[in-house]
């Protein structure tokens, strides 16, 4: 393992070495230092221009001519000159109006955030999310809906209380509104626009810009719920091994035991929690424009572990213009949310028509005994021991006076109390 | 469902509030690149 560790490690040494080899400036004494045709050919190949040689050629004020000499009015700085400075960001810009935007005349990186943007954001994002419906339908053909095995027992146990059903609620219909307004501002353009025309999707993108940024704010409330209410129940233990071994009995029979929240439900929390937080702080970035800046930093933080030079990426820029900041947090609001939506696609699916009795956890709070017991089997013996009532008597006072098959009865485990007359229990939990 | 919709009821208040209070807060991008030579609305 440690050799293959070390090998690893050279290989990509000697990736990086190469990598920064063949970058190697050409040489420009023929040029005098401008640009040549290999730079040139570099450029026209989409390949990239090392441009320092261009971006420090800015002029020089200390040797100017004379006033009254040639070229003595341009103050040591010839227009192309002037322009590369304005271009690279070194010029002393002064600007009317405020923020750190307002001096910054040609901003270089825009229009790879463009490309990038319209380009794999839009390809693989959407993809990602057409790919995950397709696979749940396709498994829905396969499977179809994943049925209460056992017979029902009419009984209910109480799940989720009103206050975690508000907080999922929440955080779910946030979610679905800011993923349904980020859609329109990424895709508006492409498909909305040839479809209903330029003044409903005006209307349409001013509506979602509108309910996008302030609907954050009910997220952000939400996820800080979630967490605060759910963090406990969601810290792996030893069962969850054995429930992701065998695939939560999805793909078999039989259903392994599991607590409050199976492995699978533990992932989709921590998922919406660790990318959740992600999101809202990349989107409180691009809610504040310019206040709350981390790329630079972040990058510098990276280039100081050397993690990216051994994978061949060179150094990070850690000087960003202002735009580039908010640049990149939106490519990165909008990749982490890709991921989410598809994961939470997944949490749909299987909370609603992918599993019968699923839906009532979220819905009533109370779920069916049977489907506890199937799905939530420590759980629901850890609230029967925690409450001192034996299984079957574990019965809210709303449910249903359905017989107990025989059969159902003796699976249980053998308690005093279960011998004892039903009659009206509290609610489990 | 009735705290599912109590919940979708207060996404709406909670928004509506927020912009009121953003709005208040001065955080509009007009507000903050405003200068003493650029004037909108005026």
């Amino acid at each position: 393992m440690l050799r293959a560790m070390i090998a690893l490690i050279l290989t990509l040494s000697f990736l990086s070495t190469a990598s920064a080899q063949s970058a190697d400036a050409p040489d420009r004494s023929a040029t005098g230092g401008a640009q040549t045709v290999e730079d040139i050919m570099l450029r026209q190949r989409g390949e990239v221009v090392e441009n320092s040689f261009r971006s420090s050629a800015t002029g020089d004020p200390d040797s100017a001519a004379g006033i009254s000499n040639q070229l003595g009015t341009l103050g040591g700085t010839s227009d192309p000159e002037l322009w590369r400075a304005v271009r690279f960001g070194s010029a002393d810009t002064k600007a009317s109006n405020n923020g750190p935007a307002a001096a910054v005349l040609i901003q270089d990186g825009g229009m790879s955030w463009l490309k990038f943007r319209a380009g794999p954001l839009a390809t693989y994002g959407g993809g990602l999310l057409m790919g995950m419906i397709a696979l749940l339908a396709a498994f829905f053909m396969y499977r179809g809906r994943i049925k209460i095995d056992g017979e029902k027992t009419g009984r209910k146990i109480t799940r989720f209380k009103a206050i975690e059903r508000f907080g999922h609620w929440l955080l779910s219909g946030s979610f679905i509104l800011l993923g349904l307004t980020g859609l329109i501002s990424l895709f508006g353009r492409k498909f909305l626009i040839p479809t209903f025309g330029h003044e409903t999707f005006s209307f349409l993108a001013v509506g979602s810009k509108w309910v996008h940024n302030n609907v954050s704010w009910a997220f952000m409330l939400a996820l800080a719920m979630i967490f605060v209410m759910w963090v406990a129940e969601n810290i792996p233990h030893r069962s969850d091994i054995n429930w992701l071994r065998k695939g939560g009995g999805i793909f078999s029979k039989g259903h392994p035991p599991a607590k409050k929240f199976n492995a699978g439900q533990k992932l989709i929390f921590w998922s919406v929690i660790v990318l959740g937080v992600s999101i809202s702080v990349s989107g409180l970035s691009l809610l504040f424009p310019f206040e709350l800046n981390m790329f630079a930093a972040t990058f510098s933080k990276i280039n100081a572990t050397g993690i990216s030079s051994l994978l061949g990426f060179g150094e990070l820029r850690e000087v960003l213009a202002p735009h580039e900041e908010m640049q990149y947090a939106q490519l990165w609001h909008a990749v982490v949310s890709f991921v989410l939506m598809a994961i939470i696609l997944a949490h749909i699916y299987i909370g609603s028509i992918g599993m019968e009795g699923a839906y009532d956890a979220m819905g009533s709070g109370k779920v069916e005994e049977q489907w506890a017991r199937e799905h939530h089997s420590i759980w629901v013996e850890e609230i029967m021991a925690e409450k001192g009532i034996a299984p079957a008597q574990a019965a809210s006072v709303k449910a249903a006076p359905v017989a107990v098959s025989p059969k159902k009865v003796t699976a249980k485990k053998a308690s005093p109390k279960k011998a004892a007359p039903k009659k009206a229990a509290p609610p489990a939990k | 469902m009735k705290t599912m919709f109590v919940a979708f009821l207060a996404i709406a208040v909670i928004s509506v509030g927020a912009n009121l209070v953003l709005k208040q807060a001065g955080f509009s991008s007009q507000e903050r690149t405003l200068g003493a030579n650029v004037q909108l609305d005026n």
